[in-house]
């Protein structure tokens, strides 16, 4: 068949056009760091047009409260086995805190309280699962920026690495993590954020598949480059095969 | 043949364009990538809802009864998005050069014999006999044959791809008026099923047509070309 040349040269040709419109661009907003691969040519061209697309920073579509789902079924971890966590649970987060450390001029541990106390947003915003669910939910939180602005992010900062007390990390560039619908939420359709969602903290990136949005957050680190954390790939999830850029 | 469905053999003596048949395969090969994978995707939510939400719990409109099945996710994800960068750079220098060349004119757009009624009534009286004429006599296609093609090419493949980009909370940032369109994500997800349900139609009407009209001598044609010297033997 003369085919299977043909798609060669074909294929071959879109990473040359994806190398192209990368050049003079500062990588790390319009490179994944799970490129490294035949799906990272895809992964990459996606995230590149996206970028694109998306250089005005517009916000997600939000909707009024009485659209709120009844149903917003709750995936992955929704009871961390883990004692201090149980323990947590218990006394309500009282004693609980979630460290931001890394590039930053002032390292943070931020209780529950005083998260609560700081300026929060709300947004009523769909919820798009990567399995093809979609639910309305109402969500309460920090926006990422106040925190990152509170300890102060050091001039080599690419990445917020976002660790969960289940095992589970997640990341994101500056691009994401600076957005005003990026918070780290603590309520959820008016009331504290339930234990399958999360508690006492979790994540909405907005623009997003919810596999970005990490539940039950423990901690924040920011780095220059995912190299370093552990397999380099940006999250747990790119680990087991999705890709590290959820826009699409 | 001096049937009423015959016409005069387009430009070249070749029966496709260098150009049509590499795109033709790529487009195969991208299909059946997003076919695959889509059916993977599929899988882990196997309800279709309209409007903005659906979710598990919630009433379906249509539910495939089955288990939801996590397991092909992922991989599904990643050769689904591979697959439809190749069919939309191969589609866009098709439709390009379709358009420029000349080959949506001379081949697919209906002549003005063809839309004449007693035509029109000819040929469907033909296709409900299913009266085949054989093939290897050049791409001169019948009238409900171009407008299946013009279909697929012109309303079913754009629709596949703008339902899709409504489900990428990245794009619809962007362009919310994707949701105004379609009605809601779950709705284009919808769409986007059916859609793609009647490109499967198609591909196996067209590939039973093949069959019928001489595989070996369609798909070497579709390959090489074919050329007007080596063919009608008549």
């Amino acid at each position: 068949m003369t085919t299977t040349p043909n798609r060669r040269i074909f294929l071959s040709g879109l990473v040359a056009a994806g190398g192209v419109s990368l050049a003079g661009c500062r990588s790390e907003t319009y490179l994944p760091p799970d490129y490294g691969s035949l799906f990272g040519v895809s992964d990459a061209l996606s995230m590149g047009a996206q970028r694109l697309i998306l250089q005005r920073q517009p916000l997600a579509r939000e909707f009024a409260p009485s659209l709120i789902s009844r149903g917003f079924p709750a995936i992955g971890t929704t009871l961390p086995e883990d004692d201090a966590y149980l323990r947590d649970l218990k006394t309500g987060f009282a004693t609980w805190s979630l460290p931001v450390e890394g590039l930053v001029r002032r390292p943070l541990r931020l209780s529950l309280a005083v998260l609560k106390a700081m300026p929060a947003r709300t947004q009523v915003t769909a919820h798009s699962c990567e399995r093809g669910w979609t639910a309305i939910g109402q969500w309460t939180g920090v926006p990422l920026a106040h925190v990152l602005r509170l300890a102060g992010l050091r001039p080599e900062a690419r990445y917020i690495v976002f660790d969960s007390v289940d095992g589970w990390y997640e990341s994101l560039d500056l691009f994401d993590a600076l957005h005003p619908q990026t918070i780290l939420a603590h309520g959820m359709n008016g009331a504290p954020l339930p234990v399958q969602h999360g508690a006492p903290v979790r994540l909405r990136v907005e623009r997003h598949l919810g596999y970005k949005s990490i539940k039950f957050i423990n901690r924040i680190r920011v780095v220059e480059s995912m190299a370093g954390i552990s397999s380099g790939k940006g999250s747990l999830a790119a680990e087991f095969g999705y890709s590290w850029y959820a826009g699409i | 043949m001096g049937t009423p469905l015959q016409h005069p053999r387009a430009r070249g003596g070749k029966r496709h364009t260098l150009l049509v048949r590499v795109a033709h395969w790529i487009n195969m090969f991208a299909f059946f990538g997003l076919l695959a994978s889509g059916i993977g995707i599929l899988v882990a939510f196997p309800e279709l809802h309209w409007g903005e939400t659906g979710y598990p719990g919630k009433t379906p409109w249509v539910s495939l009864g089955m288990e939801a099945n996590f397991d092909h996710t992922a991989w599904g994800r990643n050769v689904h998005f591979l697959s439809a960068w190749a069919l939309v750079a191969n589609g866009l220098v098709y439709l390009l050069s379709g358009l420029i060349g000349g080959h949506f004119r001379t081949r697919l757009l209906p002549t003005r014999h063809q839309l004449s009624r007693d035509h029109i009534v000819e040929d469907i009286r033909q296709h409900l006999r299913f009266r085949t004429p054989p093939g290897g006599h050049g791409p001169d296609y019948n009238l409900l044959q171009k407008i299946a093609y013009l279909v697929v090419i012109l309303i079913l493949f754009p629709l596949m791809i703008l339902t899709g980009l409504t489900m990428s909370p990245g794009v619809t940032a962007t362009f919310p008026e994707l949701f105004t369109l379609f009605g809601g994500r779950q709705s284009a997800r919808t769409i986007h099923f059916i859609a793609a349900s009647l490109l499967v139609l198609f591909v196996l009407i067209h590939v039973w047509q093949v069959i019928l009209t001489g595989a070996a001598e369609q798909i070497r044609a579709m390959i090489t070309g074919g050329s007007s010297a080596t063919e009608a033997p008549e």
